[in-house]
């Protein structure tokens, strides 16, 4: 049988019976296990590559292998997260422990689910327009996650993210529809196929409606990747997000998004314009890095900093598949390190919010002693999303930088090594005081779990183990999907 | 050509007022009562054209002008309006602009004799009707000048010639806009709700009818007249649009007064269904009407 | 019936100028029930042959959310939230009107320099198209009420699907499910954004929401004045 099948069916009807069983602890356990045979599914198709469903609609290549995974593991990973924190909240009357109503245990789990759906079927859809509605449920599916705590930030964050995707991926469509248009001979009205292989092997008698449709489907799908200067829902909503739904955004949704760029690249690739769309990739990213940088800098709240943080990082990735080359290798290896160390940093931060109970960096200090495995965690994220080696990230962003400057980029190079630097420093002023400053903040409530600990540690080292140690059937995986790309290993 | 032309400008002078009738009765049927008969009108203007002159000593000539100017130049101004294919009775290029000219001479003679009784009542009641004909008359003159566009030609009897039916089907929807602003410049000019109530007795609700206040006797009846004759210019404006086939002046003039009809029961209907709009609306409501018209025209372009 | 699409563009060009001009919600909210309406019809009056089964109830559908149940859902919202104007845009409606005539100009411009295949009885079409998402666009930007940015959204919507449906031959029709549902979903959720931004805020005034951000007004001179009284 065709696993991907039980794949897009499962969380959708774990969803619907988690709705109507009456029985939370029950929910919860299918919940969990749903996320694990997800998981599972997932690992199988490392062995053995699923079959194409719906004539080629729905296919899962390489490349959307690798985001699969990601997405699978982080939500994993959120799901044990998810539930931790449920546990420790009274849900009386829908209420947490400071008396604020939050979202019912019940719509949390069903409503996660469903992301997951979407962002599954998001990841296998070879379809523009199937991908569009997948992208577009995504942003449905994780707007009441944002406004999980009934707080006027959260509702305002919900807000701005919500109309500021929708608006972005209607304008995607607008591409979608310039994109038919430049394939299709006038007059001849046969059906235009949105399929990826089909639009890239068509003749293509329209030159500028063909360069404004990706345009459009850029900025589009770009507002939802969150590259500068349609990133600004993006520091709102994953900051005020609860911290299992922050690690999923910045680790999964952000990829999910890419993928649909970078599906979409290869059309315009295959049809030879690359030199176009790789200018527009590397401006979007380069602006993307400033962007983060100055706002990063002086930053006050530490889970906005890891969102920001985020869009620092998919600029990056903008910038390394715009190099073309061995840029794509670096900015996929950059794309598997960066999901990863994310999502272990936010499971972090909810952490030492949960403890803390304040998301300003100036009020937590001496972390060190109270919370000494968080603290561990903490630093260790820090050093490992600013690109330390061994992690993973020093080496792609190394490999990201080295095709720079062999192909002549000199000025694309300087403000890269600058910004990071800059970057680094700048989180270093946020992240180190935390974890030593002894002048006395807030004190912490309880203290941390083991399971709280257990999943991000997980996380990271996983980063750190892509760092020294790539596994077989991942390099040839990965060298499939950056040949796929265009790029070079 | 020239004796058709003349039969129906005589039907129109003729039956003009009988409009004013219609609406009133209209008006009152909406309004549960009987109302008054549809000729009283006429015995208005025949009453008041036999009264005796009674002048003020604050009015100088000017006070006379008024009502005299207004009626001339709406004589002259229905003999430029063709009816259908019936070319009227002095066309040449441009005499669309001459219309509208003659229709601004006339508002600014009543104008003046309105201000020339010196009461302030009155320099209030000016300003507010030159500020709506101020806002009226660039729509009119640029649904003019697009339906100019549409036919090529700038006499009003050759474009209103050329509106036959591959034209409406070809310009559809400029030709609606068009008239959706002329019905709107219909009521704004002639004081019909929603711009102006014409049977208000409270002053500081009034537009229009604060130029008239202060006239009596023979100069009412002009006035009368000639709001009739206004009323029946401004309907010629939209019924024309309709691709008419050439047709003999007998049944001309006869679908010319079935259109009055049909224009007067609109007016009635709309004074009774809706209410005043409050006067800053009433600048929201003609500017509209403008970019209307500018809509219009881009469409014609 | 040859102006039927004629008299459909006309009105909604003419819905469009509504809702730029006016200041009432309701009435917003009718004028998009009108466009709903309107452009689920479209497609019929532009393909005269093959009525096939699923093309009917598609319209059907198309019909019944975007004319009836989306307008409600809007509806609802605006009863429990008790915002029934759009009292201080930033861009009033008069200027919005007039900004938006230049636009149309813009829009025939746009067609005409896009030169795509159209038959030329339709020529009206696309820049009444453009307009519409022109209008939403505009109502997002400009508005300040969240209530009037949803509206904004679906009028945007509604100009993409007529853009669509002007030009492309056929869509596969489970697309247009999708989309019709992806648009459902969205207004439901917005729907209860919306009543949660009422009710933690009292208001629905998108421009107050303003609490979280890095850049406040006046943030570089309390900056500087900060550094200088630390010395």
């Amino acid at each position: 049988m065709n696993l991907l099948v039980p794949l897009l069916l499962a969380p959708l009807f774990s969803s619907a019976i988690i709705m109507i069983l009456p029985n939370k602890k029950l929910g919860k356990i299918l919940f969990l296990t749903t996320g694990a045979i997800h998981l599972t599914i997932v690992f199988f198709f490392w062995f053995e590559k699923p079959f194409p469903i719906l004539k080629g609609w729905l296919e899962l290549d390489s490349l959307g292998l690798l985001i699969l995974s990601l997405m699978s593991l982080l939500f994993f990973c959120a799901s044990i997260a998810a539930t931790n924190h449920l546990a420790h909240t009274t849900l009386l009357r829908n209420r947490d422990k400071t008396g604020r109503k939050v979202l019912s245990e019940k719509k949390t789990l069903a409503v996660m689910l469903l992301f997951l759906e979407s962002m599954t079927l998001s990841t296998l859809s070879q379809h523009l327009g199937l991908f569009w509605i997948a992208i577009e449920a995504t942003t449905l599916a994780s707007a009441p996650l944002i406004s999980y705590h009934r707080h006027p930030r959260s509702v305002e964050a919900t807000w701005k993210y919500l109309l500021i995707c929708s608006v972005g991926i209607a304008l995607a469509f607008i591409g979608n529809i310039f994109l038919s248009l430049s394939i299709t001979d006038p007059g001849s009205g046969s059906t235009v196929s949105l399929l990826i292989r089909d639009l890239a092997a068509s003749g293509r008698p329209r030159d500028s409606l063909f360069k404004t449709a990706f345009i459009f489907l850029f900025v589009g799908y770009g507002t939802k990747i969150g590259l500068s200067p349609l990133h600004t829902w993006l520091p709102d909503a994953h900051s005020e997000a609860p911290a299992f739904m922050s690690s999923l955004l910045s680790g999964a949704l952000l990829n999910g998004a890419f993928l649909g760029i970078l599906r979409i690249s290869t059309i315009y690739t295959a049809q030879g314009e690359s030199a176009f769309i790789q200018r527009i990739f590397m401006l979007f990213g380069l602006i993307s890095l400033l962007t983060a940088l100055v706002f990063m800098i002086r930053q006050k709240d530490y889970k906005r900093l890891l969102a920001y943080s985020s869009i620092e990082h998919m600029g990056i990735l903008a910038l390394g598949f715009g190099l073309g080359g061995r840029g794509v290798y670096g900015a996929l290896l950059h794309l598997l390190n960066h999901s990863l160390i994310k999502g272990a940093l936010f499971l972090t931060a909810g952490n030492i919010l949960a403890l803390y109970g304040t998301k300003k960096a100036p009020k937590v200090r001496f972390m060190l002693q109270k919370l000494p495995g968080s603290s561990f965690l903490w630093i260790t994220g820090f050093l490992a999303i600013t690109a330390f080696p061994p992690f993973g990230l020093f080496f792609s962003e190394f490999i990201i930088a080295k095709t720079a400057l062999e192909s002549g980029r000199v000025l694309v190079s300087i403000i890269f090594f600058l910004a990071l630097t800059l970057i680094f420093i700048g989180s270093a002023y946020l992240f180190l005081p935390m974890v030593l400053g002894k002048d006395g903040a807030r004190e912490p409530g309880k203290k941390e779990t083991p399971l709280s600990l257990a999943v991000p540690l997980l996380l990271l080292v996983l980063s750190l183990l892509l760092g020294i140690y790539f596994p077989a059937p991942l390099a040839e995986v990965v060298e499939k999907a950056v040949l796929y790309l265009g790029g070079s290993i | 050509m020239k004796i058709y032309s003349l039969i129906v400008y005589f039907f129109i002078l003729l039956f003009a007022p009988l409009m004013l009738g219609i609406i009133n009765r209209t008006k009152a049927f909406f309004a549960g009562r009987r109302g008054a008969p549809l000729l009283q009108v006429y015995f208005d203007i025949i009453k008041l054209l036999r009264k005796e002159r009674i002048y003020s000593r604050t009015t100088t000539t000017a006070f006379l002008l008024g009502p005299r100017v207004t009626l001339a130049a709406l004589l002259a101004a229905l003999a430029m309006i063709p009816f259908g294919k019936i070319p009227a009775l002095i066309s040449f290029p441009g005499d669309l602009f001459l219309l509208v000219y003659l229709l601004g001479t006339a508002r600014f003679f009543t104008v003046l004799s309105a201000m020339d009784t010196g009461s302030s009542f009155e320099g209030m009641g000016s300003s507010r009707e030159v500020w709506f004909s101020f806002l009226a008359e660039p729509a009119l003159l640029v649904a003019f000048i697009a339906l100019a566009r549409h036919s090529g030609v700038l006499s009003l009897s050759s474009i209103y010639a050329s509106l036959d039916h591959t034209l409406w089907r070809e310009e559809f929807i400029s030709l609606i806009l068009i008239a959706l602003v002329f019905s709107i410049i219909l009521l704004s000019e002639n004081s019909r709700i929603p711009v102006d109530d014409p049977n208000t007795h409270l002053e500081l609700t009034m537009i229009h009818e604060v130029m008239v206040l202060d006239h009596g006797g023979p100069d009412l009846g002009l006035i009368t007249y000639s709001a009739g004759l206004k009323l029946a210019l401004f309907s010629i404006f939209i019924t024309a649009l309709l691709p008419w086939p050439p047709v003999n002046p007998w049944a001309g003039s006869l679908i010319a007064g079935l259109s009055l009809v049909v224009i007067s029961l609109g007016v009635g209907i709309v004074e009774s269904s809706m209410a005043r709009l409050p006067l800053r609306k009433v600048t929201h409501f003609l500017a509209s009407a403008i970019l209307i018209s500018l809509v219009a025209l881009i469409l014609s372009l | 019936m040859y102006f039927s699409i004629e008299i459909l563009i006309l009105f909604i060009l003419l819905s469009d100028l509504l809702l730029l001009a006016s200041s009432r919600i309701l009435l917003c909210i009718r004028t998009l029930a009108l466009q709903g309406i309107l452009l689920s019809l479209l497609p019929f009056l532009i393909e005269k042959e093959d009525l096939e089964l699923h093309r009917l109830l598609l319209g059907l559908l198309a019909l019944i959310l975007r004319g009836i149940v989306f307008p409600l859902m809007i509806k609802r919202t605006v009863l429990k939230v008790g915002v029934k104007r759009e009292v201080e845009p930033f861009i009033g409606f008069t200027a919005s009107l007039f900004l938006g005539v230049l636009a149309f100009v813009g829009c025939f411009i746009l067609d005409d320099k896009l030169a795509l295949p159209i038959s030329a009885d339709h020529r009206f079409l696309l820049p009444v198209a453009f307009f519409t998402i022109f209008t939403g666009l505009f109502l997002i930007i400009t508005r300040k009420k969240a209530l009037t940015q949803v509206i904004g959204y679906l009028v945007l919507e509604n100009g993409i699907s007529t853009f669509g449906i002007s030009t492309l031959a056929k869509d596969p029709w489970f697309l247009e499910v999708g989309i019709l549902l992806d648009l459902l979903v969205g207004v439901f959720i917005m729907g209860i954004i919306v009543f949660h931004i009422n009710n933690e805020f009292d208001h629905i005034d998108s421009h107050q929401l303003s609490m979280l951000g890095d850049w406040k007004k006046g943030s570089i001179t309390n900056y500087l004045n900060a550094e200088r009284e630390d010395k």
